[in-house]
C-alpha cells in the first residue's frame, strides 16, 4: 500500500467515516423548500381577502408586476442558493436572480410615481408600513432558518455568496407574501420600509448565517 | 503555399487515426476518474479501506491542482489538508452521473485560493529574514557575566589548591564532581563519615578564604 505524509489524517478520516445517504438533486430540495414556502401562503390566504387583493394587484400594472417579480426572484434565488450550496458548482448561479431582482426594484419603483399621478390611491401610513417591516422580518427568520438547515446538507465552498442568494430568496418569498395582508398601494415610505426589510434579512443572513451553514468544524480533534 | 497544402494534406489522415484509437482506447484519465467515481460511490456506503486508498490516491492530483493556482511550496501540505477535510465533509454531495475529478478539483481550487489568501495575509506581518535567528543577542548569555564565571572558578580553584590533602578530596568528588557519599567513599577507600568532616572543614576554610578575598 502507498503511504505519504498525509496518512495520519487520512487514518484519522478513515476511522470517522460512516455511511451517507446522497444528497438529493438540487432541484429536489428546491421544490421542498417552495412548497413550504406554497403552505405558508395557503395558510395565509385562509385568514386574508384573496378577492381584494386581487382586485388590488390588477388596479395597478406595477402592483402586480412587483408580485410577480418579488415571486420570480424568491424561485429563482432559491434555486440559485442550492445549487451554490454544492460544491462543484459555478458561482455563476448567483447571477440567476439578479435580472429578476431588478425587474422586481424596478416595479416597485414605478409604484412611488403613481401616487403622484393618482392622489385618490390610499398609501399607507408610518405605522402601517411598520407592521410590513415586522411581517418580512417575522416570516422571514423561520423561511431562512429552514433554507440554511437544507443548505447545511450541501457543502458550499462559497458560504457568504450562498448565504446573500439565501437571503435574497427568504427577503423576496416574504415580500411575495406580504401582498396577502397589505392593503395600501406601494409610496416611496412604503417601498423603502419593504427595501430596509429585505437588506436586513439579506445582511443578517450573511452575517449570523455563516456559523449556522458551516456547522461544526470537520474532526478538531485531528 | 504549395508545400503548406502539402503539409495539411499529410496531417490530415494522422490525426483522424490518432482519433479513431482515443475513440477505441479510453484515455488514463478517464479510466482514473471512472476509478474514482466508483471508490467515493463504495465510500457513501461506508467502505473505509476503499475511502483511504481514493484519498491517498488523490493527493497528487490535489497537490498539481495546488500548484497550477500559485500556491506556493509552504503551503501546499495545508491545502491538501483543507482539501481531504473538504472531501469527508462533502462526500455525500458527490453525484455519480457527474465526473469525481472535476468535483474534486473545485474543492481543491476553492481551499488553494484560501490558501493563497492566507499566504498573502500572513505576508503582509511576516518578513523573510532568514539570518534574524542567527543575529539575535541570547539575554541568558551576558559576556561581562561570563567574564566574572571565569574569574570566580580561577578563585575557587585556586582556594581548593591551598586546602589539605585530605578536605581537597571531598571538595573534589563531593562537590565539584557530584558524587554521592557511597560513591566518593569507594573511589577514595575513606569512610562517609569521614568524608562529612572533612568536606564541613573544607567548607569552612573556603568561606573564610573567599569572604576574605571578596
Amino acid at each position: 500500500m502507498v503511504t505519504n505524509s498525509y496518512d495520519r489524517l487520512i487514518q484519522a478520516l478513515g476511522a470517522d467515516l460512516t455511511p451517507v445517504r446522497r444528497l438529493a438533486p438540487p432541484g429536489a430540495r428546491t421544490l421542498i423548500w417552495l412548497t413550504i414556502v406554497g403552505a405558508i401562503a395557503l395558510a395565509l390566504a385562509t385568514v386574508s381577502d384573496v378577492g381584494a387583493m386581487s382586485r388590488r394587484l390588477m388596479a395597478a400594472p406595477d402592483m402586480w408586476l412587483a408580485a410577480i417579480g418579488s415571486l420570480v426572484t424568491a424561485v429563482l434565488a432559491a434555486v440559485a442558493a442550492f445549487q451554490l450550496s454544492l460544491p462543484d458548482r459555478k458561482p455563476a448561479w448567483a447571477l440567476l436572480p439578479l435580472p429578476a431582482a431588478v425587474f422586481w426594484v424596478a416595479a416597485s419603483g414605478i409604484g412611488c410615481l403613481r401616487w403622484w399621478l393618482v392622489p385618490e390611491t390610499h398609501p399607507a401610513s408610518l405605522g402601517e408600513a411598520e407592521t410590513c417591516l415586522a411581517f418580512i422580518l417575522g416570516i422571514s427568520v423561520p423561511l431562512s432558518a429552514l433554507l440554511i438547515v437544507m443548505l447545511r446538507q450541501g457543502c458550499p465552498l462559497r458560504p457568504n455568496l450562498t448565504l446573500v442568494i439565501a437571503g435574497l430568496a427568504c427577503a423576496s418569498a416574504a415580500a411575495t407574501l406580504l401582498n396577502f395582508i397589505h392593503p395600501y398601494d406601494a409610496t416611496a415610505t412604503d417601498l423603502t420600509v419593504h427595501a430596509f426589510a429585505v437588506a436586513t434579512v439579506i445582511l443578517a443572513n450573511a452575517i449570523f448565517g455563516g456559523r449556522l451553514l458551516m456547522g461544526k468544524d470537520v474532526l478538531a480533534s485531528v | 503555399m504549395e508545400g503548406v497544402s502539402t503539409m495539411v494534406v499529410l496531417a490530415a489522415p494522422i490525426t483522424t487515426g490518432l482519433t479513431m484509437v482515443n475513440a477505441q482506447t479510453p484515455r488514463p484519465v478517464d479510466n482514473r476518474d471512472r476509478r474514482w467515481g466508483n471508490w467515493m460511490v463504495a465510500t457513501q456506503t461506508g467502505d473505509r479501506t476503499v475511502y483511504e486508498t481514493l484519498l491517498r490516491d488523490c493527493t497528487p492530483f490535489i497537490k498539481t491542482v495546488a500548484r497550477r493556482q500559485g500556491v506556493s511550496p509552504n503551503y501546499i501540505d495545508d491545502v491538501v489538508q483543507e482539501t481531504l477535510l473538504t472531501v469527508h465533509r462533502a462526500r455525500r454531495t458527490y453525484d455519480p452521473n457527474r465526473s469525481f475529478s472535476a468535483w474534486l478539483r473545485t474543492i481543491a481550487q476553492r481551499r488553494a485560493i484560501d490558501g493563497l489568501r492566507r499566504q498573502s495575509r500572513n505576508g503582509a506581518w511576516e518578513t523573510h529574514a532568514p539570518f534574524a535567528y542567527e543575529n539575535h543577542p541570547d539575554p541568558g548569555r551576558d559576556p561581562e557575566e561570563a567574564t566574572n564565571q571565569v574569574e570566580r572558578t580561577v578563585r575557587l580553584d585556586s582556594a581548593v589548591s591551598t586546602l589539605p590533602a585530605s578536605q581537597r578530596e571531598a571538595v573534589q568528588h563531593l562537590a565539584l564532581r557530584e558524587q554521592s557519599l557511597t560513591e566518593a567513599a569507594a573511589v577514595t577507600g575513606r569512610t562517609t563519615g569521614a568524608l562529612k568532616v572533612n568536606l564541613h572543614r573544607a567548607l569552612k576554610t573556603l568561606r573564610a578564604q573567599l569572604g576574605r578575598q571578596d
